[in-house]
């Protein structure tokens, strides 16, 4: 069975030494505000995917957000940061616009993968967000790569790798430890425990629930932090940062914490019990937050209450941006197979010439085929009343503004 | 012109491009100390030191996916998989990631990375080291997939390949290391993608033959002209995406009639592929069903007479493009 919030802390306590100190007061607020941008904009896609405007499947890091924000701040903004299919929060933590990213979860022209990846794809090159990965364990070897190629262009850039304790099951895994290892790349490993492998619980799909100890036999020493505690994950990522970068020496950091929805919006949660939920959910990340900068005097209520307005505001716009921007056209369908150039002006597909099937590269100079353009405008045209079956909806929200969690309990 | 075995084509292609851009690197298992399993690497570790020429633990997807994130973030990573089969270790990356980071993630990351591997039977090496899935790369979108027969192209091909900014499986072939030919030596010597070579000229029949089976369709030409008065047309296209496929219906309107020979599995194979396009573009032009000679449809075995029969040679060659010929 999952660790009980309140062990895993009595742990974390030992292993750190205390609480960690408090950040300059800007960078306090600003965690409150990133954390409370990406909750408010979680709790939105949720509502917009239960009605249908987002499509696929939607991971939420709701309950997660600690992890996100302290980790994303400890980078330089030439480090890089890859992830996995659960990545908005990881996006707009790194300065991607909320705007790029909803458009990209309405499948809009101005997502910040142009429409092509959705939820579970997202990226942005020139924040250095690496990517969102679909595959569970697919980024671990991608994130090595960076780590080459920084060591190769002899760079001082770090890699920051996140990815769930599922994918510590992986191959990719020990491969990518004993590389990392052995070739002493720049690059930390932060292993987001939220205690289930889509619906299977840690001890049920790891022998080992100690994850920070999963990279040891590989030379890839661990460390836990306390991935409820957006100061004690960012103090724990510097000094993983600082081993890497200057140290040449990769580590694993083991971030505890708990998702506070399903798996996906398609999850019933009949793998655990709504006790334990709600035990982790006293230790809301936001909440806890809240309650130490308003006791540190940070910040009072109000001020809470206005970091959660302006984030609210933000996913409006948010919302409004992506219902406006269009949907990639469908002459477009073919952009960016390839790199074109000198070598690769275009390819055969099924057809090039014959008239109603794919050509390739050359479909953009030449009309859509009307059977192509009736199938695109019935989509583009969205959901119906009529036609989709609505989605079952969540909960609408996890926090009420000033830190209290849904219920009207104050956390901490 | 300098006479070159097909290895030591492919040894000058890696060493000129590692002494021309210092982004290029290379990775696979003993490729370094011990020189390649098929010593295309010979001697590179000695000249360009071991942070380009890295020798990596037994680990497909990693190493794959590790070249994905360099080329990535800025360099241009070149990796040798020991043989073709243990690149299904590695599929995820070359599908996955590889071929598809590009695209989905809206055009902003390119992924020039090359990966080279052999292919092939003949060697006894029995039904996990002999296989031939050109095929397999050749159906998935954002690959460019090369499949020199020759020296030349094998040096021209990757010194493109290394430079394309998209990834490249590059295919060669295991019987073909120690073949010897002719390869420029004057300047560089690159080879375009999506330019097939025509072997021989005809007039009665095309051959197409893919990777080593452009050696094999060449030579039952030749029996095909000394035994049975066919002008055969021999046709290699070098590339399988891009695929030149305006130099085979050329040769096929004025033929009329193609074999397709390859030494991979008859289902969903280059040969079916082909005949399909084949088919949809010239109709009318063929006077016969198009042929495929392909390798059998089983595991490859071990023993020897057994592994010879399981793949294609120059009497069914012959045999498939005088069938094309029948009745008329």
């Amino acid at each position: 069975m999952a660790t009980t919030p309140a062990a895993r802390q009595r742990r974390d306590r030992s292993d750190s030494g205390g609480p960690p100190p408090l950040p300059a007061p800007e960078a306090a607020r600003e965690w409150l505000a990133t954390m409370l941008l990406i909750r408010r904009f979680e709790e939105r896609a949720g509502e917009l995917y239960a009605k249908a405007k987002i499509g696929g499947f939607l991971h939420l890091a709701i309950g997660e957000e600690a992890t996100i924000v302290g980790a994303a701040r400890a980078l330089r903004d030439s480090d890089y940061l890859i992830s996995t299919y659960r990545s908005h929060g990881h996006a707009i933590a790194r300065g991607t616009s909320p705007n790029a990213v909803m458009a990209e979860l309405f499948g809009k022209q101005d997502g910040c993968s142009r429409g092509r990846g959705g939820s579970m794809h997202m990226f942005d090159l020139a924040r250095r967000f690496m990517g969102g990965y679909g595959i569970v364990g697919g980024n671990l070897p991608i994130a090595a790569g960076f780590g080459l190629s920084a060591d190769l262009l002899r760079t001082d850039d770090a890699t920051l790798c996140m990815f769930g304790d599922g994918a510590s099951n992986q191959g990719t895994f020990g491969e990518t430890m004993n590389l990392a290892a052995l070739w002493r790349l720049p690059v930390v490993f932060m292993v987001s425990n939220n205690q289930f492998g889509m619906g299977t619980a840690l001890a049920r799909h790891s022998a080992v629930t100690d994850l920070q100890r999963k990279g040891e036999s590989f030379g890839v020493p661990g460390v836990r932090c306390d991935g409820m505690d957006v100061a004690d994950t960012h103090r724990t990522i510097v000094d993983a940062l600082h081993r890497a970068r200057d140290e040449r020496q990769p580590v694993l950091v083991e971030a505890v914490t708990y998702r506070f929805r399903g798996h996906s919006m398609a999850d019933p949660e009949e793998y655990r019990t709504r006790e334990q939920v709600a035990e982790w959910r006293r230790r809301d990340p936001i909440a806890l937050w809240s309650a130490r900068l308003i006791e540190a005097s940070v910040l009072d209520q109000a001020g809470v209450d206005q970091l959660d307005a302006e984030a609210v505001v933000k996913v409006d716009e948010a919302v409004a941006f992506a219902d406006a921007s269009p949907f990639p056209t469908p002459e477009s369908l073919y952009d960016d197979v390839y790199v074109l150039g000198d070598q690769v002006r275009g390819w055969y597909s099924v057809d090039e010439r014959s008239p109603g099937v794919h050509r390739g590269e050359h479909e953009r100079a030449m009309d859509v085929d009307p059977r192509m353009q009736e199938e695109y405008d019935q989509h583009a045209a969205g959901p119906h009343d009529s036609g989709d079956a609505p989605r079952p909806a969540d909960d609408a929200h996890d926090v009420a503004p000033g830190g209290r969690t849904h219920d009207g309990e104050r956390g901490g | 012109m300098a006479v070159l075995r097909y290895r030591d084509a492919l040894n000058q292609a890696l060493r000129e491009e590692l002494t021309r851009d210092e982004r290029v690197f290379l990775m696979g298992e003993d490729i370094g100390v011990f020189n390649g399993a098929y010593k295309v690497t010979a001697g590179l570790l000695e000249e360009f030191g071991e942070a380009r020429v890295r020798d990596t633990p037994i680990s497909e997807n990693t190493i794959v996916g590790m070249g994905v994130g360099a080329a990535m973030t800025g360099t241009r990573p070149v990796v040798e998989l020991m043989t073709i089969n243990f690149s299904l270790l590695a599929l995820d990356q070359i599908v996955n990631h590889a071929a598809h980071i590009h695209y989905m993630f809206g055009g902003q990351a390119k992924v020039p990375l090359v990966v080279r591997m052999p292919q092939g039977a003949g060697h006894q090496l029995g039904p996990t080291h002999s296989h031939s899935f050109e095929a397999l790369y050749l159906h998935v979108p954002g690959l460019l997939v090369a499949v020199p027969s020759t020296p030349a192209d094998a040096k021209g091909l990757l010194k493109s390949a290394i430079r394309d900014d998209n990834p490249v499986i590059f295919i060669e072939h295991e019987y073909l290391y120690g073949q010897r030919g002719d390869v420029p030596d004057d300047g560089d010597h690159l080879v375009p993608f999506g330019k097939a070579a025509v072997r021989r000229e005809g007039e009665d029949v095309t051959i197409v033959g893919i990777s080593r089976m452009a050696l094999t369709a060449s030579r039952a030409a030749e029996v095909l002209a000394d035994e049975h008065d066919v002008s055969a047309e021999v046709i290699d296209p070098r590339t399988l995406r891009p695929l030149d496929l305006d130099t085979i219906l050329a040769s096929v309107r004025k033929t009329n009639r193609c074999v397709i020979v390859e030494e991979g599995w008859p289902h969903g194979g280059v040969g079916a592929n082909l005949a399909a396009l084949i088919q949809e573009q010239a109709f009318d032009d063929l006077d016969a069903p198009v042929g495929r000679v392909t390798g059998a449809d089983v595991p490859m075995p071990y023993s020897k007479p057994l592994e010879q029969i399981a793949f294609p040679h120059e009497p069914q060659v012959v045999a498939a493009a005088l069938a094309t010929l029948r009745d008329i």
